[in-house]
């Protein structure tokens, strides 16, 4: 057992040196990295976002919102349905769950049903392979009243879909922040989370986030509010002004007096050439640019609302027709604001608003101080349990801290290559590794003085010490690495990174505990032949 | 060099005579545990009860604590707690979940920093939702006791049923003892001291185990041996390592304790009582259960993997 083959011995070193390799780039400044030659690993490990400072913030969208959208959405379809097939309908509303509508010609209603019905697509929920189909709407008859609802595997698959055309969304207005390697990951049904290095202020990223950019042009109502308590007239809504909200103004439903933002090519910060205020130029599309053709031009004269996420940044008056497909937008901006606007609005709308579930934010004076702490920690406690195993165990102590030293290498490469995040928490599974590794070495050692006393030569007792140890130190450390993958598997962010660290650690102790202290104790052997085991 | 043996070789410490009142002791302290955690309580953090948790330092000398205090209260946030946070120019702030949703939580921390201006660097900034505290709470009980069915089912695998009671047993005495301490000391109770106490869980069972795997082997080699004299040795002979592992992990804990930094205090604290407490119940309660549960561990059980050693193995 204690004899190694050649290849063996050339494996176990092999890896270990590897493991130093791929260590290294994390002991060398950022320039001489950059000059190793390109065969030597150059990854050093990534720093969490405790450590290097950042903020990590999990978004959910809004289902209510979503709902509301859809609902707005599903009213226009019922209504593009009925109407192409020439089907008069009547009292067309959003319901809380969907939409209704009344057929007042009895002897329709079937037909009615019939096209509606046409409206729900069949989903595939695709669990386990199964192709289960489930309908997106439930229809229901209810003498003349057709109401249609999500079902809720329409839902699902509704508020999925919205969460991959957001990750998108959200990726294009991160990526104009400019910061570097920000993380922006879907996480179960409804959720993302962003993870953005580096940012001495999330206030800015989340009202970045926060916004769903939802840009309308649209006619205001002749009559606008004399006071407060007067009532709405019918075809018109009450939006706030953005910066006062005191200010209300009403502003037309109607389809076609609006024009969407969906129909921007571009948008730009600018200044007004007389004010010097801070703007944002767009550009419509061809489409976007005919419809805003037609409705300037049939109501010259008359105030249009500039309406951000149904509050009114302003509403000027539409002096002449605008065909040329392009126009600003002022309104007392900073020029953050315009900034901010003109990111939102060229990285598109989202489909739903998202809402700021948590939020974790570390500062990078915290951060870089965790990490001279850890450091500082990791080092103090590697002396000392050095110390500790050389007085206990003389020259077997100086074996084991070597294992340890081999130990360490393997966790900080098996970090590297992986790309796995190091965090606060994980620097305490590397230390707390540190403490438990020499464990198995204990056991080994334990059991060799045992076999001594048992009156075994020094060879024979190593080798019966080395083999009986092993299944002892198998069941401790699988039951720790139970533990570690429990942790894998439920924790978050940080608590995460210490059961990975962990779980690496106790991997790596039993490797460099059953081989790697044996080697050198191999080695050992063959050139001093002791007579008697120093222990 | 000799090396110094800080456990005496061939210690004969009747374990089993000492049990019986360690074992009413620890009977005793976890009911006792178990009363505090239902009376007194946990205190939560933010991640298990949701809010907002500001770490500030003062860039104008030592924080005046009460004064921030008076500040923070006059903001009409509800409850909101204020401490030192290691250095007398760091200061925590925690603020409750503000009623009003998630978006209620944003507006809550814009408030605190238009109170305390732009003379104080905010280190860490954390909002946990309502909707999040509560499955992050959900997730941590559900990982603790999913750790404990696991390990049963390792151990009863590995071992016989009478272990697997033994081990669970333990451990469900390490968790409760930690969290009768965090419930005495009203120390901070969050995520990461779930993280310490499944790392707790896997090194008293290592400990655990390591008695265990003895006393299977003793129990192949002396047939005839009383059961409980039997537990004493394979107590004795694995107490030199219990203890040489339990100081080197106790080096190393105590290095993060003092030198880590004051984010893990709460997680290094509760893992360096752990290993305490692991050690203890390894002798104190694990083994002693095995002793209850004696007359039905089978005499010859299947051989384990290591049992091919034992063929050459020297009867003294």
């Amino acid at each position: 057992m204690l004899h190694f083959s050649k290849l063996k011995a050339f494996i176990i070193v092999g890896v270990v040196v590897l493991a130093a390799l791929l260590a290294l780039p994390n002991l060398l400044s950022e320039s001489t990295r950059a000059a190793l030659p390109g065969f030597i690993p150059s990854q050093p490990v990534t720093l969490g976002l405790d450590l290097q400072g950042g903020s990590h913030v999990l978004l959910e969208v809004d289902t209510p919102s979503l709902k509301d959208v859809l609902g707005k959405q599903l009213v226009g379809d019922i209504r593009l349905r009925l109407r192409d097939a020439k089907i008069r309908y009547a009292n067309l509303k959003r319901t809380p769950e969907g939409a209704s509508v009344n057929i007042p010609d009895a002897a329709k209603v079937e037909e009615a049903f019939t096209v509606l019905r046409g409206l729900s697509q069949p989903i595939d929920t695709g669990l386990f392979g199964q192709g289960v189909q489930v309908q997106e709407f439930d229809i229901v008859r209810d003498g003349q009243t057709i109401s249609l609802s999500f079902s809720d595997g329409g839902m699902q698959t509704r508020i999925s879909r919205a969460v991959q055309q957001s990750l998108e969304i959200i990726g294009r207005r991160i990526n104009a922040l400019g910061t570097t390697e920000p993380t922006i990951q879907r996480q179960g049904v409804d959720r993302i989370l962003v993870q953005v290095p580096g940012l001495q202020d999330p206030a800015r990223l989340k009202s970045l986030l926060g916004q769903t950019a939802q840009l309308q042009f649209r006619l205001l109502c002749d009559n606008q509010p004399q006071g407060a308590g007067s009532t709405v007239p019918l075809g018109c809504e009450e939006l706030v002004d953005k910066e006062n909200p005191g200010q209300v103004y009403w502003v037309q439903t109607s389809r076609s007096a609006t024009v969407d933002g969906e129909d921007l090519n571009d948008a730009q910060t600018g200044f007004d050439q007389r004010t010097n205020e801070p703007i944002v130029n767009f550009r419509f599309n061809t489409t976007g640019a005919q419809r805003f053709c037609r409705l300037t031009q049939n109501n010259v004269g008359r105030p249009f609302g500039i309406v951000l996420d149904n509050e009114v940044i302003s509403a000027p008056r539409i002096n002449e027709q605008i065909c040329g497909g392009s126009g600003q937008i002022s309104g007392n901006f900073s020029t953050d604001e315009a900034n901010d606007l003109s990111i939102v609005l060229r990285s598109g709308a989202l489909p739903a608003k998202l809402t700021i579930v948590e939020e974790r934010t570390v500062g990078p004076s915290l951060g870089s101080d965790s990490v001279r702490a850890g450091f500082i920690a990791s080092v103090i406690g590697l002396i000392g349990v050095l110390i500790f195993m050389v007085v206990s165990y003389g020259l077997f102590g100086v074996f084991a801290v070597l294992a340890l030293v081999a130990n360490l290498l393997m966790i900080l490469g098996t970090l590297s290559f992986l790309g796995a995040t190091l965090t606060l928490p994980g620097i305490a599974g590397i230390v707390l590794t540190m403490g438990m590794a020499v464990d198995s070495n204990v056991l080994v050692f334990e059991r060799i003085r045992e076999e001594v006393a048992n009156g075994r030569s020094p060879l024979n007792a190593i080798e019966t010490g080395f083999r009986l140890a092993l299944a002892t130190i198998l069941d401790a450390n699988i039951t720790t690495l139970i533990a570690a993958v429990i942790l894998f598997g439920m924790g978050s962010g940080p608590v995460r990174g210490f059961a990975v660290t962990l779980g690496i650690g106790i991997v790596a102790t039993v490797f460099t505990a059953y081989t790697v202290t044996q080697l050198i104790i191999s080695g050992w052997i063959k050139l001093r032949r002791p007579k008697v085991v120093p222990l | 060099m000799k090396p110094f043996r800080f456990v005496p070789d061939n210690t004969n410490i009747s374990f089993m005579k000492l049990a019986r009142p360690g074992f009413y002791v620890s009977i005793a302290a976890v009911l006792l545990s178990v009363v505090l955690f239902f009376s007194v309580g946990l205190k939560y953090g933010i991640d298990f009860k949701g809010g907002t948790q500001i770490q500030i330092r003062t860039m104008d000398g030592p924080a005046d604590i009460d004064g921030l205090r008076k500040t923070i209260a006059g903001l009409g946030l509800g409850n909101s707690e204020l401490q030192e946070f290691g250095r007398p120019d760091d200061v925590s702030i925690r603020i409750e979940t503000q009623p009003g949703g998630e978006d209620a939580q944003q507006n809550a921390i814009n408030t605190v920093k238009k109170a305390l201006g732009d003379k104080v660097d905010y280190r860490a900034v954390d909002i946990v939702g309502p909707k999040v505290s509560g499955e992050l709470a959900r997730d941590g009980a559900l990982a603790i006791l999913l750790s404990f069915a696991a390990i049963m089912v390792y151990i009863w695998l590995r071992f016989e049923w009478q272990f697997a009671i033994g081990t669970v047993a333990t451990l469900v005495h390490d968790v409760a003892l930690t969290i009768g301490l965090f419930a005495i000391l009203q120390l901070q109770f969050d995520l990461t001291i779930i993280a310490a106490l499944l790392t707790i869980v896997g090194y008293s069972l290592n400990d655990t185990v390591v008695v265990f795997d003895r006393f299977r082997e003793n129990l192949r080699k002396y047939k005839k041996m009383d059961f409980d004299e039997m537990i004493d040795m394979s107590l004795n002979q694995t107490l030199p390592r219990t203890l040489m592992t339990s100081i080197s992990t106790l080096v190393a804990l105590i290095s993060l304790y003092v030198f880590g930094g004051e984010v893990l205090r709460g997680f290094t604290f509760a893992m360096i009582w752990g290993v305490l407490i692991g050690t203890y119940s390894s002798i104190f309660i694990g083994a002693p259960l095995l002793s209850l549960l004696g007359a039905y561990v089978d005499r010859a059980p299947t051989p384990g993997p290591g049992d091919n050693a034992q063929a050459e193995i020297v009867q003294p």
